[in-house]
Formats: C-alpha cells, sequence, structure tokens
C-alpha cells in the first residue's frame, strides 16, 4: 500500500501538508463527485447493469430466445409465478429476466456506439467550425442548423425509412441526429480557448494548426464534452427503445428493451409485466445515467451548473 | 428591429433550402430501384417502368430534377398519397389540428404544472417539497414516454376505466369537423343537437387527457428544472431584497416581482420544446392511436408512401423552423440587447 502511494506522489509524502493543495486532477474531481450521492448511486446501478451486460451469457437463467411453449405468459414469483422464471415470461414463453439482461448489452452498445460515432467527426466539425474562415465556419453552423431543424426522433425515422430498420442503422441514425449538439458545444468552447494567451503563445511558438487544435485547445474544452457525452448516452438509449418500440429499431426476437415493449402492447390487459418490467429497465438505466451526468456536471465544469 | 428581422430571414432561407436538399435526397437514397419499390412488382413490365419514371421526373439528371423538385413546392404541389390519392397537402391540413391541439394542450399542462413545481422548489429550497419537485422532475426527463403511455392506459383504461384507450371521440357521437379541434367540435355539435351529442365536450375531454399528459411529460420537467433554477437566481437579486424590505407581501414579491424576470429564459426554452412536442407527438399518437401528424408519417413509412414521408417531413421541419424563427423575433422585441448583438 505505501509502496503504491509513494510511486504515485513521493512529494506529498514528504511534506504532508502541501498534499491537499497538489491533489491529483482525478482525487480532486472523485472528492467533488462523491458529495452527490445521487450520481454515485446512479453510477453504482451503471456498474451494475454494465457487469450484467458483459456476463449476460454466463448471468442470464436462460437463452433469451429460446420459447418455452408450457410457459406462455407466466406471471413473475412475486405475483403468483414460481421460481423458474423469476421475472416471468411472455407471450412466447421466453424468460423475461434473461431477455432483459441480454436488452443491456443491445442497449449499451447502441448507446456507446452512437456517442462515439457522434463525438469523434462532432468535435472535429467543431474545432474546425472554430479555427476556419467565415466561410466555412458558416457552412459548419448552417448544415448543423438544418439538421436540428428537424426534431430528433423524427429525422433518425426518416433516415431509418431510407436505410431500412436494424441495428446498425439505428446507430447511425442516432449518431447523426446527436451530431450538432456536439459540434456546436466543441465550436464553443475551443472559440473562448482561442482568444487565451496560452493558445497565442504556442502558435507563435510555430505550433501546426492541427496540435493547436487536437493538443492545445482540445484538453481543455473537455468538460463540458464530456458532460454532454454522458447525458447524450442516455438519450440514445431513450432512443434506440423509441425506434424498437415503433418497430424501426433492433428487430425480433432480439431482446432490445424497445422492442420487448412493442410486442407486448397487445398482451397489454392480460399481462401486465411484460408492459411494465422493460420500461422500468428503461427508466431506471436512463435516470442512472442522468444523475451522473448532473454528477459530472457539478464536479468538472460548475459554470453549466444554472443550466437545465 | 427591421435590420434584425431581416437577418433572422437570411438565416431562415438557407436553413429552409437545406431541408428541401434533405428531403430531395430522402427517396434518391433508398437503397434499389425507386419506382420498383414505390408501384410495387406490377411496374416490371419496361413500358409502364419508363412510364412511371418520367411521371415521378427520375428520368433527369439530379439537379435538374432539384430544381423541379423546388419548383413544384413553389407552386404548392406538394405529391400525391400513393395510398389515398389525397394531395400531401390536403392530408396534411385534415391532421394537422388534431396533432396542434393534442400539442398545445400538452404544453398548457406543462406549463402551468411545471412552473408552479418550478416556483415552488425555488421559494421552498432545500426543503423536501424542493428535493420531490427536483426527484419528480429528473424521472420526468428520463421518461420513456411510449412507455409511460402504457403505463398511464394500464392503470387509468384498463384498470380503473376512467378513459378510453385510444381515439379522439366516441363513436356514438355524430361530430362535424368544423374548425378540426374536437374540443370545439363537439362543444358546438353538444350545443347544436342535445340529444343527439349529450356528453360529446366531456368525451373529447376524457380522450386528451392521456395523449396530453404524456406528451407534456418531458416538457414539463425541463421547464420545472428551467423555472426552478431561473427563480433562484432572481431571487437573489438586490430589487427582490429591497422589496422584501419595503414590506411588501411574500406572495407580491414572488409572483409580481422575481416571477417576470424568472420568466424570460423560460420563455425561450418553450420555444425549443415546439421541436420535443413533434418528436414526441410521434410516439404518443402511436400509442394512443390519435389521428395526428405523428402516426400518419409513421403509418407512410410503414407502407412505404414515399410522397407523404418526404414531404410530411419537409412540412414538419418547416413547422419547426419557421416557430423558432418566430421565438426569436419575439425574443429579439422583448431584448434589445440580442437584436444588436454581433
Amino acid at each position: 500500500m505505501t509502496t503504491v502511494a509513494s510511486s504515485v506522489n513521493p512529494a506529498s509524502l514528504a511534506v504532508p501538508e502541501n498534499a491537499m493543495t497538489f491533489a491529483s486532477p482525478w482525487a480532486e474531481f472523485w472528492q467533488a463527485f462523491s458529495k452527490n450521492k445521487g450520481a454515485v448511486a446512479g453510477m453504482v446501478f451503471m456498474l451494475l447493469v454494465a457487469l450484467l451486460a458483459i456476463f449476460a451469457p454466463w448471468v442470464a437463467p436462460y437463452d433469451p430466445i429460446e420459447q418455452y411453449r408450457d410457459h406462455f405468459l407466466q406471471p413473475p414469483v412475486w405475483a403468483g409465478g414460481t421460481r423458474e422464471f423469476l421475472f416471468g415470461t411472455d407471450e412466447l414463453g421466453r424468460d423475461i429476466l434473461s431477455r432483459l439482461i441480454h436488452g443491456a448489452r443491445l442497449s449499451l452498445l447502441v448507446g456507446l456506439m452512437s456517442v462515439v460515432l457522434a463525438l469523434v467527426p462532432g468535435v472535429t466539425l467543431g474545432l474546425v467550425a472554430a479555427f476556419s474562415g467565415k466561410v466555412v465556419d458558416g457552412l459548419v453552423m448552417r448544415m448543423m442548423d438544418i439538421v436540428m431543424a428537424l426534431p430528433a426522433l423524427l429525422l433518425a425515422v426518416a433516415i431509418i425509412a431510407i436505410l431500412g430498420p436494424g441495428l446498425r442503422n439505428a446507430m447511425l441514425a442516432i449518431a447523426l441526429v446527436s451530431l450538432p449538439a456536439y459540434v456546436r458545444l466543441a465550436r464553443a468552447s475551443a472559440m473562448t480557448e482561442l482568444a487565451r494567451d496560452y493558445v497565442t503563445a504556442a502558435r507563435l511558438s510555430g505550433a501546426s494548426t492541427l496540435r493547436l487544435m487536437f493538443v492545445t485547445v482540445l484538453p481543455n474544452c473537455m468538460a463540458p464534452l464530456i458532460v454532454h457525452a454522458t447525458m447524450s448516452f442516455s438519450a440514445a438509449i431513450l432512443e434506440i427503445s423509441a425506434l424498437g418500440f415503433l418497430g424501426l429499431g433492433v428487430q425480433p426476437p432480439l431482446p432490445e428493451w424497445g422492442t420487448m415493449l412493442a410486442s407486448a402492447r397487445d398482451y397489454i390487459e392480460r399481462a401486465w409485466w411484460v408492459v411494465t418490467l422493460p420500461g422500468l429497465t428503461i427508466l431506471l438505466s436512463v435516470l442512472a445515467i442522468n444523475l451522473m451526468g448532473d454528477g459530472l456536471r457539478d464536479a468538472l465544469d460548475p459554470k453549466l451548473k444554472t443550466a437545465a | 428591429m427591421f435590420a434584425y428581422i431581416f437577418k433572422r430571414l437570411g438565416v431562415l432561407v438557407p436553413t429552409f433550402l437545406g431541408v428541401t436538399l434533405l428531403t430531395f435526397s430522402l427517396i434518391r437514397l433508398i437503397p434499389g430501384d425507386p419506382v420498383e419499390v414505390m408501384m410495387g412488382e406490377r411496374t416490371l413490365n419496361p413500358v409502364l417502368h419508363a412510364q412511371a419514371l418520367q411521371r415521378l421526373g427520375l428520368d433527369q439528371p439530379l439537379p435538374v430534377q432539384y430544381a423541379q423538385y423546388l419548383g413544384q413546392l413553389v407552386r404548392g404541389d406538394l405529391g400525391v398519397s400513393l395510398k389515398t390519392r389525397a394531395t400531401v397537402w390536403s392530408e396534411f391540413t385534415t391532421l394537422f389540428p388534431a396533432t396542434l391541439e393534442l400539442a398545445l394542450v400538452a404544453l398548457l399542462f406543462a406549463l402551468v404544472v411545471g412552473m408552479t413545481a418550478g416556483v415552488i422548489a425555488a421559494v421552498k429550497r432545500g426543503t423536501l417539497a424542493d428535493h420531490g419537485v427536483m426527484t419528480v422532475a429528473l424521472t420526468g426527463y428520463s421518461m420513456p414516454i411510449f412507455w409511460w403511455g402504457l403505463l398511464l392506459i394500464l392503470v387509468f383504461s384498463v384498470g380503473l376505466g376512467w378513459t378510453p384507450v385510444s381515439g379522439r371521440l366516441s363513436l356514438a357521437f355524430d361530430v362535424p369537423p368544423v374548425t378540426g379541434f374536437m374540443l370545439i367540435d363537439a362543444w358546438r355539435a353538444e350545443l347544436a343537437d342535445p340529444d343527439l351529442n349529450k356528453g360529446a365536450l366531456w368525451d373529447a375531454v376524457r380522450h386528451l387527457i392521456l395523449p396530453a399528459v404524456v406528451l407534456g411529460t418531458i416538457p414539463l420537467a425541463v421547464i420545472a428544472r428551467m423555472t426552478r433554477s431561473s427563480m433562484l437566481e432572481v431571487l437573489r437579486e438586490d430589487y427582490v431584497r429591497t422589496a422584501r424590505a419595503k414590506g411588501l407581501s411574500p406572495a407580491r414579491v414572488i409572483f409580481i416581482h422575481a416571477l417576470r424576470n424568472a420568466l424570460i429564459p423560460v420563455l425561450t426554452v418553450i420555444g425549443l420544446q415546439v421541436g420535443t412536442l413533434m418528436g414526441g407527438a410521434v410516439l404518443t399518437e402511436t400509442i394512443f392511436s390519435w389521428p395526428g401528424i405523428g402516426k400518419w408519417l409513421i403509418d407512410a413509412i410503414g407502407r412505404r408512401d414515399y410522397p407523404v414521408v418526404q414531404n410530411g417531413i419537409l412540412l414538419v421541419a418547416s413547422l419547426v423552423i419557421l416557430t423558432n424563427f418566430l421565438v426569436d423575433i419575439l425574443y429579439g422585441m422583448a431584448n434589445p440587447r440580442i437584436r444588436h448583438q454581433r
């Protein structure tokens, strides 16, 4: 234990009274973040969901698409069901718990991929807009205005109308829909940084534009981008489930949470659990991520605190 | 002020053209042969196929096609639905009042409940009421609204039998569509023929409640959070302290002095909710079989009715662009500092 600590920060051990002043950015961040109980709870919940998703084939009691023909619409164990199927079964006799656990894989995958697919080009475009002249800047921003003119879900639906439904296309559609926010955010933060002296100093000492963009300026724009990435991760989970619900996202029999709800609609009068459980899973996951996002925002970027 | 309006118009026009480019590309990016996709297998006959291509203008070079498309739009020709053979414009105008009515009632619900909750949370900062409001707001903000709709149907329609499951009015009533707003039409019909249409208005209200609550949930959460933070900021201002020091009643300070200024950022948020409402309408209308624009578009996508998809999306986008333009103008009128920016 002592060897680890000393290898990390020997100075803080030698002069303990300075330890607080030289706390690593991580320690400083964790101190601020862990004060927010909701954020920590959200993080713990999401870690749990992520672990379940990663180890789904070993954790889930059944195969998510295996149909148990003797057990159609069996209620959960607390509502008169058996311990064989803890969360009950759906209209085709599939184990709901196993489907929810496997569904976490799809939702987290889509969330993660669409954040990456929007973040990388979005930040690049935003930096390009901030660093280039009026013409390119105007062009990029007008393009983003066009994408923003359409309600996100409607645009995603339109894109899928062209590309056809499915996991990959839904991911692309969600990424495209969330692109403008990253562009605007990266551009705005880069613009503020560009006016600072350290950027001028770097430029005068001969740093290339690319270096200025990605090495000098970008690290200082990260706080709002990380916060936004968290929020758009939860938005992506909502959107993929909405698309699944409309029959345009992940296709059955794959156990995506929204897709599960779409087929459950017809059984709403007979079997509340097929409707309630997938939706509750979506709500809790999105809520946990948003709580985490609030905590991240307060810890990383106090300026943003007033924004709703 | 006119200079400001012109400047906003200068942004509006390219944005609109960009959206037309988007909807133009939409139909051309569909994989496979567009005629076959739209008309089905019967156009495999090469003569019919060529005729269809020509009729749709798809045998021309792309720039010419785009120019033709713009020409059609300028003439107000938005094409014909492949299913009903009615013009896209007439279908839109028939269905739009249903969506507008739903959206307005949802917004009203979100405003009244959201602002009240936000003010309470701000005034009672740090209390149980504040935490309660913020928790509910965050939950509402994270809500998958299609599931929320199903849940409300499960409880209030299936369980308690208080509200109908779908549609805008029960079949028993004979209500002629005059304004397209069911609340008004049902009321008129009830006044005109009290025997036949007794209870029509109440029936329309009962149909509207759940969809409006579902559609209003996310705007409500956003408005509550925004009102709270904006109110907290204003309550710290010197003039509020002065007003209190003068001995004005707390209610007067909160509602007359503070709330008025706290509302400015809230108004902007309301403008931004138009897009959310249109997106939410797609889901809400699908759940409640509400005959509006959202359900129309989803149905059109489902049966590959491309003229409806293409120009329906264009119409919705135009609506959002126009609303945002109007909000910008109103905002500029209210706040001269914005007018003279940049």
